[in-house]
């Protein structure tokens, strides 16, 4: 178990680690002298193989699960369609008109703080933030979010990261709104990309793309400076990495874990009664993502603010943000699986395969030796 | 893509069952249907090596580049018949020789000793020589009372594997 000792790869913010999960040796070990029969017979390998293919965890955390449809009889089916000429015809406007009287009202006022008051840091960075929790709430209330906050509002103080399962980037508008985090993510393309490299920068937040591995470096020594930096806005990370279903959590990526702080959990179940808040980014776009949640009834969800962990003597940082998830896991309802969420950008790592190999390899040595 | 196995008539499971002689109920049938659709990503009707690489746990598996010539571009008929073999209604036989397909590469419904070599192999790696291998392999046959230059055919696959309790069962989930 040398994977564990992390001394060596401080650095390495989110080295896809699953090995460490997985659990070893499927195939059966001949126990005792080696017969042809042990040596022919490959079923459990097989039966490992034929079972990914039936059902497989992984896909099932990015499986999208569509409202049940309720339109299916003949009373209720007007009732439906009455329901979507509001929801297309009048609710949709309306909220696309307080959407962009929240843009109005933001742009008017966060360039003129973000120029004019160059030389006093100390207010702009406050207004900033205003600002920013402001234009949030506008878009949770486009969507008309019932957000249910439960436990203790985040409080700003160097030396703690704040951690949350994924589920779409309306995660962090519904926390935004609350608070003004400084957010660790991927960086994205079109109008996002946009927001994220003027407004949100100004938050502290750090972008990243998952496939330059030299990001991960720099984004590591970002980290590092933030958390210990005074007057910065509370971090938030997303350890998992990508988007889940809402209904699994994938490996936590490490990173977040070895800084030294305190680990503030936070778990957000969403109530899919109107509408799944799961943007499955394959199948659609961002933009299309918030058009369906604001053609949309609600978006009804609960989010905990957690009990603050520490790391435990003897405990390396890979235990740690297991037992982090353990406690969001319970608290959200969602079921653990081993496995990396890059894993849906990236094959496994042939390590994978060689440690089952390496230990049907040695009990074939031990047999023979035997002999 | 949301509602694909309402696409299956009562016309098509059966014959689909027909053709996995009755392994699958209805049911599994439609499930595994409705994970056929979910691999085939791009849907063209059948599953290409590559989709089924995408599944992690099916990826790491040593035989998988083995398993994956049996089932690049597999349409739904053939998808099911390959995993037939892994039903609890299968026979002892049809398990067997599904195993010995796995082994039989080149087809010839004989396996030789370096067709054991490949698999064993794929299972090994380069965790141990290809001497040892072979010895072992060679140690083993012996002892079955085979040479080095035996071919095995199905029914000695029958005779060797069929009196152990082999456990080959996959169970397809239903909703």
């Amino acid at each position: 178990m040398s994977k564990l000792n992390t001394s060596s790869s401080e650095l390495d913010l989110d080295r896809p680690n699953i090995e460490d999960y997985l659990p070893s040796g499927s195939i059966q070990e001949p126990h005792g002298k080696l017969r042809l029969r042990d040596l022919l017979d490959i079923s459990p390998t097989l039966t490992e193989a034929a079972g990914a293919i039936v059902d497989d965890s992984f896909t099932r955390c990015f499986k999208s699960n569509p409202p049940e449809p309720w339109n299916w009889n003949i009373y209720l089916f007007p009732l439906w369609c009455l329901g979507v000429v509001v929801r297309y015809g009048i609710l949709f406007p309306l909220r696309v008109i307080v959407l962009t009287i929240g843009w109005i009202i933001f742009l008017s006022c966060y360039f003129p703080v973000h120029f004019l008051l160059k030389g006093h840091d100390k207010l702009r960075k406050k207004l900033e933030r205003g600002l920013v929790e402001l234009i949030c709430s506008f878009f949770v209330a486009s969507w008309t979010g019932v957000v249910k906050y439960h436990g203790p509002r985040p409080s700003m103080r160097p030396k703690q990261v704040f951690v949350a399962n994924h589920t779409s980037m309306i995660d962090f508008i519904v926390l935004e709104q609350m608070t003004a985090f400084a957010v660790i993510m991927q960086k994205h393309p079109g109008w996002v990309g946009l927001l994220q490299s003027t407004i949100l920068e100004s938050l502290g937040c750090i972008w990243f793309n998952r496939s330059e591995s030299k990001d991960r470096e720099i984004v590591a020594r970002k980290l590092r400076e933030h958390v210990h930096g005074v007057d910065n806005n509370p971090l938030l990370i997303f350890p998992e990495g990508t988007c889940v279903n809402n209904h699994y959590t994938v490996m936590f990526k490490k990173g977040a874990f070895e800084l030294g702080c305190t680990v503030c959990p936070i778990a957000i179940k969403y109530n899919k009664i109107f509408v799944d808040a799961f943007w499955n980014s394959r199948k659609q776009s961002f933009t299309m993502h918030l058009l369906q949640l604001m053609t949309s009834w609600a978006v009804v969800c609960d989010v905990w603010y957690l009990e603050p962990q520490n790391l435990k003597p003897g405990e390396t940082p890979i235990e740690f943000a297991e037992r982090v998830r353990d406690i969001i896991s319970v608290r959200a309802g969602l079921k653990k699986v081993p496995w990396d969420g890059y894993l849906k950008y990236s094959r496994p790592s042939p390590k994978h395969r060689e440690r089952k190999q390496q230990s049907f390899a040695e009990s074939v040595l031990r047999c023979l030796e035997e002999k | 893509m949301g509602n694909t196995s309402s696409m299956l008539t009562q016309y098509d499971i059966e014959e689909v069952q027909e053709h996995c002689n009755h392994t699958f109920s209805q049911q599994e049938i439609v499930s595994l249907y409705q994970r056929f659709c979910q691999l085939d990503r791009n849907g063209k009707g059948f599953i290409s090596a590559d989709e089924f690489m995408t599944v992690p746990e099916f990826a790491v598996n040593p035989l998988s580049q083995r398993l994956l010539r049996m089932l690049d571009g597999l349409n739904f008929k053939e998808f099911v018949a390959f995993l037939s073999a892994f039903s609890s209604r299968a026979s002892l036989q049809q398990k067997v020789e599904f195993i010995f397909k796995v082994y039989d590469s080149d087809g010839n419904g004989k396996v030789s000793f370096n067709e054991m070599l490949d698999i064993l192999r794929d299972l090994t790696g380069q965790f141990i020589s290809e001497q040892q291998r072979e010895k072992v392999i060679s140690q083993v046959l012996e002892e079955a009372g085979y040479t080095k230059d035996s071919v095995l055919v199905p029914a000695d696959f029958m005779k060797i594997l069929g009196s152990s309790g082999l456990k080959m069962e996959v169970e397809v989930p239903v909703d």
